[in-house]
């Protein structure tokens, strides 16, 4: 092979060679990861819809709904979520300007509604799953991902602590809308020794999400049938 | 094409000093210094520095292979793209499989996984040993400087867990499937924390008693012989 090749490509100090040394490994390297993401890309998505589904069956009831979750959700601009958020979301990411709402259904009956709020947190955005019921109320809350201060910031998380639990049952009438806020800003939710602002954005994140809850009812709870075709 | 390499190694492998190189007196923490970024940035917890140290570990041997199979192939002229290339690619995948294989795994060290690509000590042992040596020993070199980076990383876990936490190898049935559940251990009950140790600080405090009892260590009899012996057999 080398015989047929010109010069600049067989002499090894030569740019020829060089050049095509690393394009092969270029090459190479792509194949590899093209044939790795192959493989791995069913079993990842799968793992990832598990972990979703997970979630949503602890902040909606087993006996609330007889459909699976993870079908036919809604999509809902995000604007709309976080209007009462001093943070203006980012323009850029398409999945941050869209929210996904996911439903539980009896029959065609919507019984409750899952999407993900987010809160602006001391490191970064804290992420909020909140279920919540056709009548308003608020089913479950779970913190999917966050970048809080470990000891401090993570009591928020349901492996630690049970602080995320007092929100179940909750509206946005119960208690009234200025006493949706942690204790020291004249609230009714704890904050945690030494992290304040954590705690605070997660009540504003679930307050959020039930203002959001609120202006979309209609849209969101509309018979399946209806929404379905809509959405076609 | 490798001939004219493998004349200038040495007629028997060492395979005892590279495993000495490796675990202790070449230690890529304890002496080279390297890969401190992903190790101050994971050890909160014995059993994410055993997760971190095993998946370098993989990286380290098959890096390993793939620089001293190919050794006679690349040009030192563009050695240092190819090897990073190669690092890359492995990484990549060992991220990709993770996520998928051992995905509970995956969500707590998914983040530092990459960091992998970025750690000295492994384009460091491809520069300074794969690429000059047959294949058995720089598979052993990586196994061995793998196995010395994972004993660091488990050891600062180990110190910063039970200081911070009073735990040890907490979530460990995670990483190594529930038969390994037993070593999950609360060594000191009802302890409120040392938060400094979790933290980014307690790292590099960890770190530097860990040095300093190297060192320590090292002054000992028996260990300063072997230094000894080791300086004059190093060609380098």
């Amino acid at each position: 092979m080398s015989r047929s090749l010109p010069q600049t490509f067989t002499d090894r100090d030569g740019i020829g060679y060089q050049a095509l040394l690393l394009a092969g490994f270029a090459l190479a390297a792509s194949v590899l990861l093209v044939v790795g993401n192959l493989v791995t890309k069913g079993p990842i998505a799968e793992r990832k819809a598990e972990d979703l589904l997970a979630s949503l069956e602890q902040v909606i009831p087993a006996e609330l709904h007889d459909n699976d979750l993870l079908a036919h959700p809604l999509m809902i601009p995000r604007s709309s979520l976080n209007s009462g958020s001093s943070r203006s979301p980012s323009p850029s990411r398409h999945s941050e300007n869209a929210i996904i709402v996911y439903r539980a259904l009896q029959g065609l009956d919507v019984t409750a509604v899952a999407f993900e709020t987010l809160g602006q947190g001391y490191a970064g955005p804290i992420r909020v799953l909140l279920g919540i019921g056709v009548d308003g109320r608020i089913l479950g809350a779970r913190v999917l991902a966050h970048s809080e201060t470990p000891g401090l910031g993570d009591k928020i998380e349901i492996a630690r602590d049970a602080w995320i639990t007092d929100f179940t049952g909750r509206d946005l009438s119960d208690p009234p809308p200025e006493q949706w806020a942690v204790k020291k800003d004249g609230g009714v939710f704890d904050q945690f020794s030494g992290a304040t602002i954590t705690p605070r954005a997660v009540v504003a994140a679930i307050k959020g999400g039930l203002e959001t809850f609120a202006a979309q009812r209609d849209a969101l709870t509309a018979s399946a049938v209806i929404t379905t075709e809509i959405s076609q | 094409m490798t001939k004219d390499l493998d004349e200038t190694a040495p007629e028997r492998t060492p395979w005892g000093r590279i495993a000495r190189d490796g675990l202790w007196d070449n230690n890529v923490v304890l002496a080279q210094m390297l890969a401190l970024c992903p190790l101050l940035a994971v050890t909160g917890t014995a059993t994410n520095g055993l997760g971190l140290g095993l998946a370098s570990l993989v990286v380290m041997v098959a890096s390993g292979l793939l620089v001293s199979s190919l050794r006679g192939l690349i040009t030192p002229q563009v050695r240092i793209p190819v090897f990073v290339l190669i690092i890359a690619t492995l990484v990549t995948l060992v991220d990709l499989a993770m996520n998928a294989w051992l995905h509970d795994l995956h969500k707590v060290l998914g983040l530092f996984i990459p960091l992998i690509v970025t750690n000295c000590a492994i384009l460091g042992r491809a520069e300074s040993f794969a690429s000059r040596n047959r294949i058995a020993p720089a598979v052993f070199d990586g196994l061995m400087m793998g196995i010395g980076f994972t004993l660091v990383l488990v050891t600062l876990g180990a110190m910063r867990e039970l200081i911070g936490s009073g735990t040890l190898f907490a979530n460990a049935s995670l990483l190594l499937g529930e038969a390994m559940g037993f070593l999950e251990m609360t060594l000191i009950p009802d302890y409120r924390g040392f938060l400094l140790m979790i933290l980014p600080p307690g790292g590099f405090l960890a770190l530097g008693f860990l040095l300093a009892g190297q060192r320590l260590l090292k002054r000992l009899p028996i260990f300063k012989r072997r230094a000894q012996s080791v300086s004059f057999a190093s060609p380098g």
